[in-house]
């Protein structure tokens, strides 16, 4: 595989959301607009780009035993690095995502990239990889959250594309989105079987 | 080079190498960190007080009143014109009613108690319902939901279904309780404060000598 495809699988093939199916809860969680959305999918590239840098750097002194806890704790100092130095230089930011930035230690992509790729390859496959699910990531979730947004707000990054009042308030609520993500993957599914 | 073996002795080793690296890093950003992040919520203190308050001059030192109705105290901010005349004081108040627990508002009174405005600072309402109430009551276009100009003291701060003066958001009618509970807490507790005077006048004093 070259570096080129290594780095696209992550948008269609093997995206993360929609045929991975990993990391599902900040998906459906935080997804309720299409900028909170953007902004957790970039904040888990930049984590998921730097743990799958720091693990395929230390991989081969890490006993196996005890390379999950080993993993965790280098994913988790990473997000609270993210977490103190977006509270200190982008109070903004960290206002509507500061709730969610600590959920990236548990989410499961990062550990899965971690567990099933950087542990295996080198220094720069591992970065192209991280780069390339993370942007994968975001992508899915900017979608979703885009979609959301338009259907239960009729707004998409806060430009109003219909008036508010004939917005279906149920995709800005949990349930729908459970229903704009299965539409999501049969979409996709289809798109992948073409 | 191949994976390390693992004994009891490499693993111990390892872990312990692992958490140390990680602390040690860790210390050094917080440590690099502590002072600008107490400056950003400094200054989205003093935005959010700048906000609500009409343009002022110097604002005082900020002092804690135990709140009317409840255990825990409210943070008051007066601030002063050129001449150290008080123009207004904002308030920073909360409740814990809303439809996901607390709410914490900064609001912003006249002396005489009229709110001159409001400014949510945390919440965790329901995106699209409750979470609208920072703009719904101070919508100019719609007199019966903007609070902004009124006063607790003369119009009825409960929503028009409890037969108050203020239309609630639709379909939020909690948070809008809770909202206006937050912000009644404050003016009840401003009021109070007047009343016993020993942080206000000791303040208008020093105005008045000066």
């Amino acid at each position: 595989m070259n570096q080129l495809q290594n780095f696209t699988k992550g948008f269609i093939k093997e995206n993360p959301v929609f045929v991975l199916l990993l990391g599902m809860c900040p998906t459906l969680g935080v997804t309720s607009s299409a900028i909170n959305g953007l902004g957790m999918g970039l904040a888990t590239t930049f984590v998921l780009l730097m743990s799958n840098v720091v693990i395929s750097t230390i991989k081969n002194v890490i006993p196996s035993k005890v390379k999950i806890p080993s993993f965790i704790v280098v994913i988790a100092s990473l997000v609270t690095v993210v977490e103190l130095v977006m509270q200190a230089y982008l109070p903004e930011l960290y206002k509507s995502l500061g709730l969610f930035i600590p959920l990236i230690v548990v989410n499961c992509i990062v550990l899965g990239r971690a567990e099933a790729f950087a542990s295996k390859n080198t220094i720069f496959s591992s970065a192209v990889d991280g780069l390339g699910m993370g942007l994968g990531f975001a992508f899915a979730l900017t979608l979703l959250g885009a979609a959301r947004e338009l259907l239960g707000s009729g707004k998409i990054f806060d430009l109003t594309i219909f008036p508010e009042d004939y917005g279906m308030l149920l995709f800005v609520l949990a349930p729908g989105a459970f229903i704009v993500l299965g539409y999501l993957i049969a979409l996709i599914t289809r798109l992948n079987k073409a | 080079m191949a994976q390390k073996e693992s004994t009891f002795l490499s693993m111990t080793l390892t872990l312990f190498l692992v958490t140390f690296v990680a602390a040690t890093i860790l210390g050094f950003i917080y440590d690099l960190t502590k002072a600008d992040i107490a400056l950003a919520k400094q200054q989205a203190q003093k935005e959010a007080i700048e906000s609500v308050l009409p343009a002022f001059d110097t604002l005082g030192d900020s002092y804690k009143m135990q709140a009317e109705d409840s255990a825990d105290s409210l943070e008051f901010f007066p601030a002063y014109d050129a001449n150290q005349q008080l123009i207004g004081v904002a308030v920073k108040t909360f409740t814990k009613n809303g439809f996901s627990g607390l709410i914490s508002i900064m609001a912003g009174f006249s002396p005489d108690g009229t709110i001159t405005g409001f400014e949510v600072l945390e919440h965790k309402e329901t995106p699209g319902l409750g979470a609208k109430m920072n703009a719904w009551f101070k919508d100019e276009t719609k007199p019966g939901q903007n609070i902004i100009g009124k006063s607790p003291g003369t119009s009825n701060f409960e929503v028009s279904k409890d037969g108050g003066d203020v239309d609630a958001i639709t379909a939020s009618t909690i948070t809008s309780r809770a909202f206006l509970e937050a912000v009644v807490r404050a003016y009840k507790t401003y009021q109070n404060a007047k009343e016993q005077p020993v942080a206000i006048s000791k303040q208008t004093n020093e105005g008045g000598q000066s």
